[in-house]
């Protein structure tokens, strides 16, 4: 008999719980540094210097933490799965387990999910220690919070499944060059949306980036008084591209699991 | 009880590889792919299976010989599941493997060509995690997997690291690994390669004892003595075609001529080429310096007639050596190519 998907969809949860318990620190190192670096220059040094109000970090904190879990989460799916596939092939003695391919890669998509957020409660605290008080910061909706940092998660999870399976070994730097830095600068992360009404045509083509939904309702989670995009669209942006991600991820996953 | 194994008219055809125009080359190998050609504006299709039949019996040892890319290890990857068919039907354990892939995947074990261990985890945990993938619980697996590193002699290994394993012992783990779950069928693909000739020979003690507890045992490899000594029957394929299928005794008696006599003389061999190949019983004759090879069926009772007319073409023999027919031999004339 063949045992329930479930069950070994928890089996390869306790997998990668033991694998990444153990590389965490590494891991909150490769991912959160970038956002705690820039969060240090642009929410500590500059204000000092003067060259950008105080209240900026109002802006900045909730697209730290959405860079962040973003970045983790890809990461968190995406790498190992480039070696997986390219050439460790480690991941074969979980294709052959006796379940359908999809349990494993929605296992990968969830763990990845847990890992962003994990990055995203680690820089929090740093990130209020570098920045001092700020301004707008208001967790009376911490339902909101949660589940935006949740869908954010989630979608950047099933992101990294697409590109760690439509991507080849030789192609990573390329990934992290021309897919995921642009998204970072045009995530609107470090600055609000509603802001780029400055630039226009910017703030329209910014709206094909994942990234903006996140950190917008980061911003309409954590800083409710300050502008933001309108909640229901960053969630319901985010339930789309998910959704979108993930069809197309499970469908490149299986092609390269059974080829 | 049905065939263990059964292939009907079996065919993969894979796409033709993506044109690339710059940028370094890296691992292109589908999973369970054959070796792809390099890419070129004319690279085609690549035809791996070509109306495969195959059918293995439960607790035979089987084997696929072939050369590099004749599809050996497409016809593995169709058989557990990694690879989908292009036409054509694949059952393991009266399963198809189409159909309902977890229920073949539930029954099979698998031996990769390359280890591929989980390098996060120790050894055992290999083992206790791809229990757990199977829905075993560690109460069951745990006394299983120290008995399984016990009998492959990696017993005192199971703390370490995989990466502090060598190449024999990683192969010995992949092997446990794929016992764990005690399938019925075990698939092998080349799983000797690489290794040095003793953790060679200690391999093939573990596949007889496994292949005498009653398991069936498919294995692929492109070394004629492997096949030779392991298998049970043996299907020779090239180009994703089927050659011959017999077992190894009844494909060497199909070597085409015979033993091979090959008389090293005292001078020019073409001399007495002609005297040789005019003995009754002598198959095909040539000569290269000092070297005189030959075909005979029945090498024994020809020798005597050959070596006199060799005298009397004014040579002499220094040396003598007789080739039994092998499957390489057979290889040869099935498929214009060497083996190895």
């Amino acid at each position: 008999m063949s045992p329930s998907p479930w069950k070994v969809f928890g089996a390869l949860v306790r997998r990668d719980v033991h694998v990444v318990s153990r590389e965490l620190p590494f891991f909150l190192l490769r991912t959160t540094l970038q956002p705690i670096m820039f969060t240090f220059v642009f929410g500590y040094l500059l204000p000092r210097m003067g060259f950008v109000q105080r209240g900026y970090t109002g802006a900045l904190l909730p697209g730290v933490l959405g860079v962040s879990l973003a970045f983790a989460s890809v990461q968190a799916v995406a790498l190992p799965m480039v070696a997986d596939f390219g050439w460790t092939l480690e991941i074969e003695d979980r294709l052959l387990a006796p379940v359908p391919t999809w349990v494993i890669a929605l296992e990968k998509v969830i763990a990845g999910t847990v890992q962003g957020v994990i990055a995203a409660l680690f820089v929090l605290p740093v990130a209020r220690l570098i920045m001092g008080p700020i301004v707008g910061l208001d967790f009376a909706h911490f339902g909101v919070v949660v589940g935006m940092t949740l869908l954010g998660a989630f979608t950047f999870s099933a992101f990294g499944l697409l590109l760690g399976t439509a991507i080849r070994g030789e192609q990573i730097g390329l990934m992290f060059g021309l897919i995921v830095a642009p998204m970072i600068f045009f995530g609107c992360a470090y600055y609000p949306w509603k802001a780029l009404s400055a630039a226009p045509v910017v703030q329209a083509l910014v709206l094909v980036n994942p990234l903006v939904y996140v950190s917008e309702g980061m911003r309409g989670a954590l800083t409710p008084s300050l502008p933001h995009m309108n909640l229901a669209v960053a969630a319901g942006a985010l339930v789309l591209l998910s959704a979108i991600f993930m069809a197309v991820g499970l469908r490149t996953f299986d092609r390269r699991a059974v080829s | 009880m049905g065939p263990a194994i059964e292939t009907r008219a079996l065919k993969k055809v894979y796409p033709a590889p993506p044109v690339r125009r710059r940028g370094p080359r890296g691992p292109q190998m589908a999973p369970g792919g054959p070796p792809t050609p390099s890419a070129s504006p004319g690279a085609r299709e690549i035809q791996a299976l070509d109306g495969l039949d195959l059918s293995v019996q439960p607790g035979e040892f089987f084997g696929l010989l072939g050369p590099n890319g004749a599809g050996k290890t497409t016809t593995i990857g169709v058989l557990t599941t990694r690879v989908r068919p292009t036409s054509g039907t694949a059952a393991v354990a009266g399963i198809d493997v189409v159909h309902d892939p977890v229920g073949v995947k539930q029954r099979i074990g698998v031996v990769p060509q390359r280890p591929n261990p989980d390098r996060q985890l120790t050894a055992i945990q290999n083992l206790l995690f791809h229990a757990a993938y199977f829905g075993i619980p560690r109460a069951v697996s745990l006394p299983r997997a120290q008995a399984l590193l016990d009998q492959l002699e990696i017993g005192d290994r199971g703390e370490a690291k995989v990466e502090q394993l060598s190449g024999g012992q990683q192969q010995r783990l992949m092997i446990a690994r794929a016992l764990i779950h005690e399938p019925e069928i075990l698939f092998l693909d080349e799983p000797t390669v690489g290794l040095d000739p003793q953790a060679r020979l200690a391999l093939w003690e573990i596949l007889r004892s496994l292949h005498q507890q009653g398991r069936t045992i498919i294995m692929t490899t492109h070394y004629m003595e492997e096949a030779d000594r392991l298998c049970e029957r043996l299907a020779i394929i090239d180009r994703g075609k089927l050659l011959a299928l017999d077992t190894p005794a009844g494909l060497k008696a199909r070597a085409p001529g015979g033993t091979l006599i090959q008389i090293t003389l005292d001078g020019e061999a073409s001399q007495a080429l002609s005297a040789a190949e005019s003995v009754p019983g002598v198959t095909k004759a040539g000569a290269k310096g000092a070297e005189l090879s030959m075909y005979a069926e029945r090498a024994g009772e020809t020798l005597p007639a050959i070596l006199r007319a060799v005298e009397q073409a004014g040579r002499a023999p220094l040396d003598i050596r007789f080739t039994p027919p092998s499957l390489e031999t057979l290889f040869v004339s099935l498929t214009g190519r060497k083996l190895e």
